[in-house]
């Protein structure tokens, strides 16, 4: 895994896309975690002389102060913060439990597979932001539950991508060697399907990384993702609406660089399908 | 002046030269043989003729046809040679046609294209075009999408779109070799009687078809000309050492590898191998077949495709489930279902398949790919002892254990399949199925594989069984041959007295269409016609015999049962009253 690992990174970096906005992504996560630390104001504390100040050089507000006197960076950055976190934990757990059901239901084939993929396509079927907004007004904005939320709509996709893949996969002269051989069924799906699986799952989830970005806010937006003195992109975004009109800038830094953040990450996903179609993985 | 000019092309990859000063020339209506194993240059320098170099590619010289300088020359001045003067026939004509037309359409886009006719006389000139490649009903085949045709339907439209505009040079790039021996051998028949006064530079691995159809020939190795001449001469007295191994390594037939009397190994009976067709009707791909293989033998499996010689395999490995027979290993029945056989008994048979790239793991270093099996049925073995034995493998088949840590992309074709031999071989199996496994290489490669197996099997008494369409490359390792159409084994018999007295027509069909390297073994027979019929409706009585130059009419009432003549199993109705040695001697 690892040396199949080097040598995607090898070819990554041959890929200007790839390196251009795996690049911001990487500067803007050390950014919003080193920053807080830095900056002299934190994202609790209220300047009572410099409300919805404009972004500026007073009080080393660079981005200025929301309706309550608090430092738009840090509390930017500590959004940024939760946002990522969020994203790539709920990505992580698509991950998981994608790739391990659709390798499973395509490996095995036949009934299970029919009966696996019937049940991902009631899944589908059922309005999954509804019921997330039902979870969430019941339970309230836990941390834990946003994730879980997120993680559960993103597996559906993750596991259609990954059994299409595996049946492919599996007819492959190799698994068959495999097979004869006498090689577990387990160890199969470890060591031959998996590690061939690495492309399109890896290119996939960087396009399911901004989706859950986008579900947090989402939700963050509609009042039932985090809640204060925590933030998130999402609820900044909210809070910016609100006071569009009077200090845009509330609206407007948290807003880009959101979107800068999704850009990003499409880009990231472009050029990696663009770097393992170049591979061609065999 | 000459139809076609080549002077010191050359063709490079980012400074990677690939084609490096290659000079040659042809005449208006001769046909000139390009030969070289893959990786010589030859396709690179076919793309070049046409303009179809990707843009990657950096081309220097000259390549004058008629007068005209064609590198660099404009697209749209290429858009006017390319078709009309100047024509190409694919490798594989499945990715060559376009899916979405009708064949009798993309033959009528090219005569519109250009302004030849249109309308009507178009439509009719494809049709007639299709008649003349031999498209059977070519007015409603001229209906049909490509993957409504055969291969060898599809490569005879590929050429009929080719030659619909009368080109005075037509450059085909191994045109055959992703077809059966005998589609084979009809579609260079084929080339020859139709192209009229059109050149032909044929390019192609294959030493035997170069001898059998073309007048003159060039050796091009590592994108440099090696050799030139008439085929004869070049045959007759090669000059380079390059050029003799190439002319040694093509397949020729032998007389097979003599008898064998080992003990009694594998043995197959009854069986027979379905797949769901549709609800109600099964694919019936293998009927009621016996088989029987001795220790340290080796047994070719010969046939066209769809002839369910692959199915027999896989059912006898466990990777298809027979529906009914049984497959006996020293006497013990094996299961029908691989999952439910032994680990023990799984050791004793295995598998090399035909593509070599396919049948590794990419994400697997070599020694871990040979390794595994190990794991599976030795687990108790320690990392040094497991390494020894991998080593040991890999200089067995002739690789060093330098490819200990080498990935499957970065291995030739000759020493992938290398790897997958040492992978199979690893456990000591009594029984190696080798599936078209050669049919994927070069000549020279081929018959070093070749003679490796047939070292190991000396010194192990591996017994082996060869899957091919192939007589020509079986002929020489195989002591016992089964000849399978539709499903059935039509003949059975030692290697040399399938070779020297041949029983049932089918068989000597498969002989004479195995392109022979002597360009003056000249003229052959007529080829086999047309495709063999599809396993879902065989036709009624013998099955072979709407293809048969021997049928009479009670071979379409009759069916066929098994005659034992002499130590041959036949079934054939007239096998008795007609006698296959005659003309020239196969050998």
């Amino acid at each position: 895994m690892s040396t199949a690992a080097t040598r995607i990174f090898a070819h990554a970096r041959a890929n200007a896309t790839v390196m251009f906005s795996g690049g911001i992504l990487v500067a803007l996560a050390l950014i919003a975690l080193v920053l807080p630390w830095l900056s002299p104001n934190s994202y609790l504390q209220t300047d009572f002389d410099l409300i919805r100040e404009a972004p500026g050089l007073r009080g080393m507000h660079w981005f200025g102060t929301d309706d309550l006197g608090r430092d738009l960076l840090v509390r930017t950055m500590m959004g940024l913060r939760f946002t990522l976190v969020i994203a790539i934990v709920a990505s992580l757990v698509s991950l998981v439990i994608g790739v391990l059901y659709g390798a499973f239901a395509g490996y095995v084939g036949g009934r299970v597979d029919a009966v696996m993929m019937r049940i991902v396509d009631a899944l589908y079927a059922l309005p999954f932001i509804f019921l997330v907004i039902l979870l969430m007004v019941v339970f309230g904005g836990n941390f834990f539950l946003i994730f879980v939320a997120i993680g559960a709509i993103n597996w559906l996709d993750m596991a259609r991508i990954v059994r299409g893949q595996t049946l492919s996969l599996r007819e492959r002269a190799f698994v068959e060697a495999a097979r004869l051989n006498g090689v577990s069924t387990a160890r199969i799906v470890l060591r031959h399907i998996a590690p061939n699986l690495i492309g399109v799952v890896v290119v996939y989830l960087t396009l399911t990384i901004p989706q859950a970005i986008l579900v947090e806010s989402f939700l963050s937006f509609l009042g039932l993702g985090i809640q204060e003195p925590r933030t998130s992109l999402g609820a900044l975004v909210q809070i910016g609406v609100a006071e569009m009109e009077s200090a845009p800038w509330l609206l407007l830094i948290p807003g880009g660089l959101l979107a800068l953040i999704l850009l990003c990450f499409n880009f990231l996903g472009d050029g990696l399908r663009d770097v393992f179609d170049a591979r061609q993985l065999r | 002046m000459s139809l076609l000019d080549v002077r010191k092309l050359r063709i490079a990859y980012d400074d990677d030269p690939v084609v490096d000063g290659l000079s040659f020339s042809i005449e208006a209506g001769e046909s000139v043989g390009l030969v070289g194993e893959s990786g010589s240059g030859k396709t690179q320098t076919a793309l070049a003729l046409l303009g179809l170099l990707p843009d990657t590619a950096t081309a220097g010289g000259s390549i004058r046809f008629d007068g005209r300088e064609l590198l660099g020359a404009r697209e749209t001045e290429l858009d006017r040679l390319r078709a009309v003067r100047l024509s190409m026939v694919f490798q594989d004509p499945a990715r060559a046609l376009n899916p979405y037309l009708r064949i009798g359409d993309q033959l009528r886009h090219i005569l519109v294209a250009h302004g030849i006719c249109a309308g009507r006389v178009a439509t009719a000139r494809a049709v007639e075009m299709l008649d003349r490649v031999g498209l059977p009903d070519a007015k409603r085949q001229s209906r049909a999408f490509a993957h409504q045709l055969s291969g060898g339907m599809r490569q005879r439209a590929m050429i009929a779109a080719a030659l619909i505009a009368g080109p005075d040079l037509l450059v085909a790039d191994e045109p055959t070799t992703a077809l059966d021996v005998t589609v084979q051998a009809q579609i260079l028949e084929l080339l020859e009687e139709i192209r009229d006064d059109t050149a032909l530079l044929l390019i192609t691995h294959d030493l035997g078809v170069v001898a059998g159809h073309c007048e003159r020939m060039l050796v091009i190795k590592e994108g440099r000309l090696l050799e030139s001449g008439t085929t004869r001469a070049v045959f007759e007295a090669p000059e380079t050492p390059y050029t003799a191994a190439l002319i040694a390594a093509a397949p020729r037939l032998a007389t097979g590898a003599g008898d064998s009397a080992g003990a009694l190994l594998v043995s197959a009976a009854g069986v027979c191998v379905s797949y769901p067709e549709t609800r109600r009707r099964r694919l019936e791909a293998v009927k009621n077949v016996d088989l029987s293989i001795k220790t340290a033998e080796t047994v070719a499996i010969v046939g066209e495709s769809g002839s369910g010689k692959s199915s027999l395999a896989r059912a006898l490995l466990g990777l298809e489930v027979a529906h009914s027979g049984t497959f006996r290993l020293r006497g013990a029945r094996l299961a029908a279902d691989l999952g439910e056989r032994p680990r023990a008994t799984r050791r004793e048979l295995q598998l090399v398949f035909q593509d070599p790239q396919t049948s590794l793991n990419p994400q697997m270093r070599v020694g871990r790919i040979v390794s595994e099996p190990l794991a599976v049925h030795e687990p108790e073995l320690d990392g040094r002892a497991a390494n020894e034995r991998v080593e040991r493998m890999l200089d067995l088949v002739g690789l060093g254990t330098g490819f200990l840590h080498r990935y499957p992309h970065e291995l030739s074709g000759g020493e992938a399949q290398r790897v997958a031999i040492a992978r199979a071989l690893i456990n000591e199996p009594s029984l190696l199925v080798c599936d078209e496994a050669l049919a994927a290489l070069d000549g020279t490669v081929r018959a070093q594989i070749l003679s490796l197996l047939r070292d190991i099997q000396r010194r192990t008494q591996l017994s082996m069984l060869f899957i091919s369409h192939d007589l020509g490359i079986v002929s020489s390792i195989s002591h016992r041959v089964f000849v399978m159409y539709l499903g059935r084994v039509v003949e059975s018999a030692a290697s040399r007295s399938i070779f020297e007295r041949p029983r049932h027509p089918y068989t000597r069909a498969l002989i004479d269409a195995v392109p022979v390297p002597d360009p003056g073994r000249l003229p052959r027979r007529k080829p086999l016609p047309g495709d063999a019929p599809s396993i879902l409706s065989p036709p009624p009585g013998c099955p072979f015999h709407p293809r048969c130059a021997f049928a009479e009419a009670r071979c379409a009432v009759e069916f066929p049962e098994q005659l034992d003549i002499e130590s041959t199993t036949v079934s054939c109705l007239r096998a008795r009253e007609i006698d296959l040695r005659n003309g020239e001697s196969v050998l």
